[in-house]
């Protein structure tokens, strides 16, 4: 975090045109999170345009999120909020070069992270054994696009916090990371009931281990602090995602009794 | 250029923010549950309310209120020029819809 800015190679020794100054006037893996981030704001961007456009030509929208489940989503909005407080510590500790601290703020980031899916997981699982699908919604028949919506939105965003929280166990733990997440896949596999999506969505986890062993095994390396701020700026990115996901999807369809 | 001894003497001001999107989400979910305004205003209202929480996040969270100035405005003005764009695409139509009162 606190090298915002390169002072570049070219820039000490006058070395002009072999090594030039990023335009930016950041090291070139911010400036690629950056850009990755901001085309990623464009999909959200354009699920949340959707969603909302649904919301506001549909009179007749459902409203199926009562007192506990805006507790409980509220909850995890500040497990994300904090989740981001930790990784902003997580990064003053990589910066200072401690490696005790590095890895308990980004454990902790993690715990948080994953908290949000375990809350948020049981948030659908009640939703689905209401009678919600994809296609058709309990509480109002005639906007069969309810459903469809909401788990496309609330899902791509579980998908990134499960990324995320991937991503943070390799910066921190790097190869001894591959067998904690294994066994969760396995565990995730073996535990959740066949009838509950989670039993299939949990795949996601083998598909996180596969890719990371391959970056792994293809590009060992010891992540310095400059990884710890890229990892960061996603990390963030997911919270600030959820930041409007969760007042147009849950505090714009509260039950009030 | 940023310091890293000045962004440690700093720390504080992340807290600060923390309390200030937990006091923000907390106003959001008190206007949303006593559903103060009817759905539009309602949807006007806590997107603004969103806007000004990503905005403390990006700026600080982020960073980017700490890079450099031609980062800070290339990243921000082609970012929200597309959502303009969104907003100008669809929103007006919804309205349309809605004044109709299509089924």
């Amino acid at each position: 975090m606190a090298d915002a800015t390169l002072q570049h190679d070219s820039v000490q020794h006058g070395i002009q045109g072999e090594f030039e100054a990023p335009l930016f006037g950041a090291y070139s893996k911010k400036v690629g999170m950056w850009l990755f981030l901001a085309s990623d704001s464009l999909t959200f961007g354009a699920l949340l345009v959707a969603f909302s456009y649904n919301r506001i030509s549909n009179p007749a929208w459902p409203t199926p999120f009562a007192k506990e489940s805006i507790i409980n989503s509220t909850i995890m909005t500040a497990c994300l909020l904090s989740s981001s407080l930790t990784m902003v510590m997580a990064v003053f500790a990589a910066q200072r070069g401690d490696k005790l601290w590095l890895r308990n703020w980004l454990f902790a980031t993690m715990g948080f992270g994953t908290a949000f899916i375990v809350l948020h997981g049981m948030e659908w699982s009640k939703l689905i054994g209401e009678g919600m699908t994809p296609f058709t919604n309990p509480w109002a028949p005639t906007v069969p696009q309810f459903g469809g919506t909401f788990f496309t939105l609330t899902g791509m965003h579980m998908l990134h916090v499960t990324v995320g929280v991937i991503y943070l166990g390799v910066i921190a733990l790097r190869k001894m990371f591959l067998p904690i997440l294994g066994a969760l896949w396995l565990a995730g596999y073996l535990l959740i009931p066949a009838n509950n999506v989670f039993h299939y969505g949990v795949h996601a986890l083998l598909i996180g281990l596969i890719v990371s062993a391959v970056i792994l095994f293809l590009k060992p390396k010891v992540y310095d602090a400059h990884d710890v701020e890229v990892a960061g700026l996603y990390w963030h990115f997911v919270d600030l995602v959820w930041m409007f996901i969760f007042p147009l999807v849950y505090l714009m369809s509260t039950k009030i009794v | 250029m940023q310091d890293a001894a000045a962004h440690d003497d700093s720390k504080g001001q992340y807290f600060w923010v923390w309390g200030a999107l937990l006091v923000l989400t907390a106003v959001e979910v008190w206007l949303g549950y006593k559903q103060v305004f009817q759905p539009v205003a309602m949807l006007e209202v806590l997107l603004g309310l969103s806007v000004i929480k990503s905005a403390l996040i990006i700026a600080y969270f982020m960073h980017l209120k700490f890079e450099s100035a031609i980062m800070r405005w290339t990243l921000t003005i082609s970012v929200v020029a597309c959502f303009v764009i969104m907003y100008l695409f669809f929103f007006p139509d919804a309205g349309r819809i809605l004044r109709l009162g299509v089924k």
